[in-house]
C-alpha cells in the first residue's frame, strides 16, 4: 500500500469524492471556516480503509480531538496525507459528550496512531475501542479526570481565559502557593492515599511486554529479565523511559513510556491568548525554536487569513534553516555522545551552534527562546551587521565546518561498525507509524513538506530533497550532513534574494482577533512535521489548540527497530529518535 | 586501509588542538605592536565570538562576559525620567496593556483614584512583576504604548527566596536605558519628539482659525 514511489495523480480518485463514494453516509463539514468530512463513528473504520488504500493517503499525520462542550459534543479529527505530497485529507467523528466517549480506534489501518489515540483518552477521555494498550500516556496513574475537558480545573484555577481580571487595575500581589493548602500544584483524588496507592499502570505495562519466561532451542526454560531504560539514563537525555524485556543482551519486548516532561501546554494554550501562545512554543523544543514559532504563526495566520509581508517571508526562512543547520549539528554530536565519543564531536557542533545563536539573539533578543514571529511577519528587522554576519557565516564558515564533520567522522571505522545496518526501519513501516522528517527520508521516503506541501516561500528556492536507501543509523547520520548542505544552498539563495520593505503585514497589536473556524498548520521542523492544530470561536483564547510533535507522536515506532538488538545499540536510537 | 578513517578524524582534531597555541602567538604579537589581549580583554572575547574564531572557543565566565547585543533580553524595569531637584517622573501611567499581554500573568498593577476628582491617577500606586514567573518573552515592552517598560540586560537574579520586585526595585533612570539600548533609546526619542511636534502643529492649526473668527 505505502509506496513511496511518484503515483501518477489523474487515476487517483480526488478527496471530493469521499462524499460520492459513501452517499447519506459521509457528509461535508458544512461549518464556517471548517474544511474537510464528518465521518459516523460505526462506519469510521471502513471510510478510513478507502481513504488509506483507494484514495492513497498513506501518512496519518494527526490526531486529537476537541471537546465542544456548549454543544454537548466530542469531536476526533484526523488528518491525513499522502507522502507523494499535495494537501491533505482531513476527516472527523463526532460523538455525544456522554461517558463513556467511544470512538473506534484505527491502530489496524495506521499503526502510528498508537500514541496519539492514548494522548486522547488520557487528556480528553475519549476512548478508542480496539486500542489494545489504551493506557494513560501523559498524566501519571490513578490521576483523576481528563485535563483537557472544557469543564476540568487545574489546581492553580482563577479564571477562564487570561488575561486575569485580578492583575489590573486593583493588582494586589500574592503568591499562588499560598492559595492552595498543600502549597503545591498536585492535585489528588478524594480517596488517595500515597501509602497504600498500588500503580496499576506498571503492572499493565509490564504485563504488556513480551512473556517473561520462555522455552530456548534445546527446550529449556530461560527467564527474561525486565529492565528499566531511562528516564535517568544519560542516553535518553532526562525524558524517556523504555521498560524493556532482555533475552541475555537482545531486546525481547520494548514499551515506551514517555511524559516525564509533560508541561500541560495545550491546557495553558487554551488559557492564553492567541499572542500569548507564542513565547510558549519556543519552550516545545529549547533547539529550534524559530521552527516552532513557524508553525504555530502559520496556523493563526490561515486561521486569520491574513498575508505575510515579503521580507518577512524571507526571515522567516532564513531563521528556520539557521535552526536547522544547528540541530542538524546536535543531532550528530550528540549521536556520538551516545556512542561514547564524549564531548569532542557534541563540543565541535556546539561551537558553530553557539555562533547562530548569537545571530538570533542579535535580532530576536534570546538565544533559545526567541519569541520571534508575530501573525503576518516578525517582530523586528534583521540589522544590516547582523546579516553581514549571516552572509559570512553561511557562505564561508559553516560549509567548511559541516565539511570537517564529515572529515571527522564519516570514515571513522568505530562509528560505520557501530552504525551501520543498526536499527534499520523501512520505509513502508516508517509510513504506517506516520515517522516524519529525517528519519523517514533517511529509509528512502523523499518526503520533505517544503517540496510535498509548500508552505511560505520554499517553492521559489531551488533545492534537492535529501534521501538515503537503507533506514539504519549511519544513513540517518549521512541524512543530517546532506540536510545541512541543503539547507545553506536555500539560505544562499535566501540571503541573495530577500528585499527591503516592511517586516510585518499587520499593525502591532497586543491581541489579536481571530475569526472563528479551525485551522493546522504545519512545517517541515529539523525533527519532522511539526504542525499546530487552532480551533477558534471567535474569542480571543483558542478554544483548541493542539501540538502535533514530530518525535513523540511517533515513538511507538521505536518498539519496532529496537527489537531483537543489543542493548547498548538501541540505547543510540535514541537521539535519532529524539534529536 | 582500515584505520584510515580514525587518522582522518585525528588530523582534524589535531589541527583543532594546535589552532589554539597557533592563534596565541597570533595574539602574541598583536599584543606586542597593538596592545591587544586575546584574555580578559574586550577585543578578545570579540574575536572569540566571531565568525572568524579558531581554536580554544570557550569564555571564561564569570571572569569574562559574553558582549550582549542590543536586543538582549531578560527580565523587564521600568523606566523613569530625571528631572531637574532630583525629582523622578515616572514614564509608566498604569494602563494595563503588559499585565494583559504577559503570557505567564506575573504583572500586578494598583492604579489607584485621585480623592478629589475621583479620576484614575496615570502614575502606579504599586507594581509588582513576579521575576520568578516572569518568561523574558519581552512583550511587555514590545507593546508598552509610552517605552515605560523596557527588557533588561542584568542576568545574574539569583536569590535565596523568591524573586519579587516592587515598584522602587523596579525603577531605572531613563540614562541606564540608554546605556543598553542607545539605537532603540534614540528611535523613541525621536519618535516622541516627532509626536509632540505633530501635536503642537495640531494645536497651533486648531487655534489660528479660532483665532481668525
Amino acid at each position: 500500500m505505502a509506496t513511496p514511489l511518484p503515483q501518477t495523480e489523474t487515476t487517483q480518485p480526488s478527496a471530493a469524492d469521499l462524499g460520492a463514494r459513501f452517499p447519506g453516509i459521509v457528509t461535508a463539514d458544512t461549518r464556517p471556516s471548517y474544511k474537510g468530512w464528518i465521518v459516523p463513528k460505526e462506519n469510521l473504520i471502513e471510510v478510513a480503509t478507502v481513504i488509506r488504500d483507494e484514495l492513497g493517503y498513506d501518512l496519518l499525520s494527526n490526531l486529537t480531538g476537541v471537546d465542544y462542550l456548549p454543544e454537548n459534543k466530542m469531536e476526533v479529527v484526523y488528518h491525513a496525507y499522502k507522502t507523494t505530497g499535495g494537501p491533505g485529507l482531513e476527516f472527523k467523528v463526532q460523538v455525544l459528550r456522554e461517558d463513556p466517549v467511544e470512538v473506534p480506534s484505527l491502530i489496524g489501518i495506521w499503526p502510528g496512531v498508537d500514541f496519539q489515540e492514548r494522548e486522547a483518552w488520557d487528556l480528553l477521555g475519549i476512548r478508542f475501542t480496539g486500542h489494545p494498550d489504551l493506557r494513560r500516556i501523559l498524566m501519571w496513574e490513578g490521576y483523576e479526570g481528563h485535563p483537557l475537558r472544557k469543564d476540568w480545573k487545574e489546581p492553580f484555577y482563577e479564571e477562564e481565559a487570561k488575561p486575569f481580571k485580578s492583575r489590573w487595575p486593583d493588582g494586589q500581589f500574592y503568591l499562588a502557593e499560598e492559595k492552595n493548602p498543600y502549597h503545591d500544584n498536585l492535585k489528588f483524588p478524594r480517596d488517595f492515599d500515597p501509602e497504600k496507592w498500588i500503580p496499576e499502570g506498571e503492572a499493565l505495562l509490564y504485563g504488556s511486554l513480551a512473556r517473561y519466561s520462555v522455552k530456548n532451542e534445546e527446550g529449556l526454560n530461560t527467564d527474561r529479565i525486565v529492565l528499566n531504560f531511562g528516564p535517568q539514563h544519560p542516553s535518553t537525555h532526562g525524558v524517556f523511559r523504555a521498560a524493556l524485556t532482555l533475552d541475555g543482551e537482545t531486546i525481547a519486548g520494548l514499551k515506551p513510556v514517555i511524559g516525564y516532561l509533560h508541561r500541560n501546554h495545550e491546557k495553558i494554550g487554551e488559557r492564553n491568548t492567541y499572542i500569548q501562545n507564542m513565547p510558549f512554543t519556543d519552550r516545545l523544543d529549547y533547539f529550534n525554536s524559530m521552527a516552532n514559532n513557524f508553525s504555530y504563526a502559520i496556523a493563526v495566520e490561515k486561521l486569520m487569513n491574513i498575508p505575510v509581508a515579503e521580507r518577512a517571508e524571507y526571515i522567516r526562512v532564513i531563521m528556520a534553516e539557521l535552526s536547522r543547520v544547528q540541530n542538524h549539528l546536535i543531532f550528530i554530536g550528540n549521536l556520538l555522545n551516545d556512542l561514547g565519543a564524549m564531548y569532542t564531536p557534541a563540543l565541535y557542533a556546539f561551537e558553530e551552534r553557539e555562533l547562530i545563536l548569537d545571530i538570533f539573539e542579535a535580532v530576536s533578543g534570546a538565544r533559545m527562546m526567541c519569541n520571534y514571529f508575530r501573525f503576518g511577519g516578525v517582530v523586528r528587522d534583521v540589522p544590516e551587521d547582523v546579516m553581514q554576519k549571516i552572509k559570512d557565516l553561511v557562505y564561508d564558515r559553516l560549509q567548511a565546518r559541516t565539511d570537517e564533520m564529515d572529515r571527522l567522522l564519516s570514515d571513522n571505522e568505530v562509528l560505520v561498525s557501530r552504525l551501520k545496518g543498526v536499527h534499520v526501519i523501512d520505509g513502508e513501516t516508517a509510513i504506517q507509524y506516520s515517522v516524519t522528517g529525517p528519519v523517514l527520508r533517511a529509509a528512502g521516503v523523499p518526503y520533505d513538506l517544503r517540496r510535498a506541501d509548500p508552505y511560505s516561500i520554499y517553492d521559489r528556492f531551488e533545492f534537492d530533497v535529501a534521501m538515503r536507501q537503507n533506514g539504519d543509523l549511519y544513513d540517518n547520520y549521512l541524512i543530517r550532513l546532506d540536510e545541512i548542505r541543503q539547507s545553506l544552498r536555500i539560505l544562499e539563495q535566501a540571503l541573495k534574494q530577500i528585499p527591503q520593505g516592511p517586516i510585518n503585514s499587520q499593525k502591532p497589536a497586543y491581541q489579536v482577533r481571530v475569526p472563528a473556524g479551525e485551522a493546522y498548520g504545519r512545517t517541515e521542523s529539523p525533527k519532522g512535521e511539526l504542525g499546530f492544530y487552532v480551533v477558534s470561536n471567535g474569542k480571543p483564547n483558542p478554544w483548541r489548540y493542539h501540538v502535533r510533535a514530530p518525535r513523540s507522536s511517533t515513538s511507538p515506532r521505536w518498539k519496532r527497530s529496537a527489537l531483537a538488538t543489543k542493548l547498548r545499540t538501541s540505547s543510540l536510537c535514541s537521539a535519532s529518535w529524539m534529536l | 586501509m582500515y584505520g584510515k578513517g580514525i587518522l582522518k578524524g585525528l588530523s582534524v582534531t589535531g589541527k583543532r588542538f594546535l589552532m589554539t597555541y597557533w592563534e596565541d602567538l597570533v595574539w602574541f604579537f598583536r599584543r606586542i605592536t597593538r596592545g591587544e589581549k586575546r584574555y580578559f580583554s574586550e577585543e578578545g572575547i570579540k574575536h572569540r565570538s566571531s565568525n572568524n574564531t579558531r581554536g580554544i572557543f570557550t569564555i571564561q565566565y564569570p571572569e569574562e562576559q559574553l558582549i550582549a547585543p542590543e536586543e538582549m533580553r531578560f527580565v523587564p524595569f521600568l523606566v523613569y525620567d530625571e528631572k531637574p531637584e532630583d525629582k523622578r517622573e515616572v514614564r509608566c501611567t498604569s494602563c494595563g496593556i503588559c499585565a494583559k499581554v504577559c503570557p505567564p500573568q506575573c504583572i500586578w498593577i494598583v492604579r489607584s483614584n485621585d480623592p478629589t476628582t475621583g479620576r484614575p491617577i496615570p502614575e502606579p500606586t504599586e507594581f509588582y512583576i513576579d521575576m520568578d514567573i516572569c518568561m523574558n518573552c519581552g512583550f511587555c515592552a514590545e507593546f508598552c504604548p509610552f517605552d515605560a517598560i523596557i527588557m533588561d540586560h542584568e542576568f545574574e537574579l539569583a536569590s535565596q527566596g523568591r524573586n519579587v520586585y516592587n515598584l522602587e526595585k523596579l525603577l531605572k533612570p531613563a540614562s541606564y536605558y540608554k546605556s543598553i539600548r542607545p539605537l532603540n533609546y534614540e528611535r523613541n526619542e525621536a519618535e516622541r519628539k516627532a509626536k509632540e511636534a505633530a501635536k503642537a502643529a495640531k494645536a497651533a492649526s486648531a487655534a489660528t482659525p479660532a483665532a481668525g473668527s
